[in-house]
């Protein structure tokens, strides 16, 4: 990451991302800071930092972006979204380059990981025959165990 | 006041304490709860991979609602947040709801536009109010010192909210609990993340966000944490003890949900609220209170 040559970098990036929900007003970005203040990731984590992260988009860094560890890191708090002096709405711009990485074949195991147990199971944490007795031990009602509905919704998975 | 509750993934796994809570304060307070048993995942978890299959999963289940004649009442600030944007696309974009019916035909549904999704904290502020709820008010918490933890979700981002409290300096928890007679301790960061939504990317990064808000509630002297969302309460309650170990601290600090505190209030008993499953032991906490009634 520390060799960053423009001539690698790819001027269609910029059209790409402010065509798409998210993007749109990403150009307003006038470095001002505010959002890595904001963060409380750079603030524990300094390879986490939103303001550079759309320097880099703006810049065309394509592959360095999408292929990155860091977009991974940001936790759409949305602090920086509702700081941002520009209306630049940063958390859906770090949801929409997190969305295009997957599309661009880069995902971390876990993100890849609750992808597949929602559009299989339709729960981030599938239930089953003990958690329904739990369950009527304390009165609370029974809950299905499997989810039929997520084949026919997400017929592609 | 009728709602489906809608309980997402982490509160039947992870979360009961909460549900019991919630269920048994919405009876008295005259919130009548309807279970629809078809709902499925938020769409909250697969935002940050395919936008629109989060879409089509909140649409599917605000559909449900919809067919039943209902607005729904959320408990996780997560859900509440996913719900709440996808029912705002599909109310204001044609194109989008045009293209999510299409796939929610398959499944015998259609979604037209209507429900309002509402986390259980705002039905209680909103809604029940503060002159309704102090009538329930059977014990007197005032020996308490609670740190309030907003979470993210439940007023980020304000644009979906309609004005609903206030996102950089929020009040709608603290006015509630001051019912309780509990003493509200104000921290730095206060607003801030609890690093939840990183657990399953960089989990040390996630436990130094908690970590770090942990280290100023305890500065600030609370007895304990209140929350609202069962992620949040992942990361506090369920995480304090890796974290004091990882970290080579110690906090004991008990993390209670609102309707735990506010059925505390209410004169419940310990097990009617779960008390005894949460993570962090609550019982010398509140022993007295217990022991006088």
């Amino acid at each position: 990451m520390s060799d960053l040559n423009l001539k690698s970098a790819d001027a269609t990036f910029i059209h790409e991302l402010t065509e798409q929900p998210g993007g749109e007003k990403v150009r307003a970005c006038f470095t001002c800071k505010t959002c890595s203040a904001s963060c409380p990731i750079t603030a524990v984590n300094e390879t986490f930092n939103p303001l550079r992260i759309i320097r880099l988009a703006l810049y065309g860094f394509r592959d360095q972006v999408l292929g990155s560890d860091f977009i991974w890191l940001c936790s759409s708090c949305y602090s920086c979204q509702e700081r941002c002096p520009q209306g630049v709405c940063i958390a859906d711009f770090m949801t929409l380059l997190k969305n295009m990485a997957v599309k661009a074949g880069y995902a971390p195991t876990g993100i890849r990981a609750q992808k597949n147990l929602v559009t299989k199971d339709g729960r981030i944490y599938p239930l089953d025959d003990f958690d329904n007795k739990k369950r009527k031990k304390i009165g609370l009602p029974q809950l299905p165990t499997t989810c039929e509905v997520v084949k026919r919704l997400f017929p592609e998975e | 006041m009728k709602y489906a509750l809608f309980l997402g993934c982490t509160i039947p796994a992870r979360g009961r304490n909460y549900e019991l809570s919630a269920r048994k304060i919405a009876q008295p307070l005259g919130i009548d709860i309807v279970d629809i048993e078809d709902f499925i995942c938020c769409g909250f978890p697969v935002k940050t991979s395919d936008m629109d299959a989060a879409m089509l999963l909140g649409g599917y289940n605000l559909a449900l609602a919809q067919q039943q004649g209902l607005d729904m009442c959320t408990l996780c600030s997560s859900c509440t947040s996913a719900l709440t944007e996808t029912a705002h696309h599909l109310s204001e974009d044609r194109t989008t709801r045009n293209l999510i019916n299409k796939r929610l035909n398959k499944v015998g549904l259609q979604y037209e536009g209507h429900v309002k999704v509402r986390h259980f904290a705002r039905v209680l502020f909103e809604e029940v109010g503060e002159a309704e709820i102090k009538k329930h008010i059977k014990r007197d918490l005032s020996d308490l010192k609670i740190a309030i933890h907003y979470g993210c979700h439940y007023l980020k981002p304000s644009e979906i909210y309609d004005g609903f409290d206030n996102a950089e300096n929020p009040n709608t928890l603290d006015t509630l609990i001051a019912l309780t007679g509990a003493e509200v301790v104000d921290y730095p960061g206060k607003n801030r993340c609890c690093g939840g939504p990183v657990l399953p990317v960089h989990e040390k990064t996630a436990m130094a966000v908690t970590k770090q808000k942990l280290d100023d509630i305890k500065t600030a002297g609370a007895d304990a944490i209140c929350l609202i969302c069962p992620f949040c309460s992942v990361m506090y309650d369920g995480n304090q003890k890796s974290i004091e170990s990882e970290f080579e601290t110690e906090y004991n600090l008990p993390v209670l949900y609102l309707p735990q505190l506010l059925g505390l209030a209410m004169g419940y008993d310990r097990k009617e609220l779960g008390l005894n499953m949460n993570v962090v032991k609550t019982k010398k906490l509140l022993a007295g209170y217990f022991e006088k009634t």
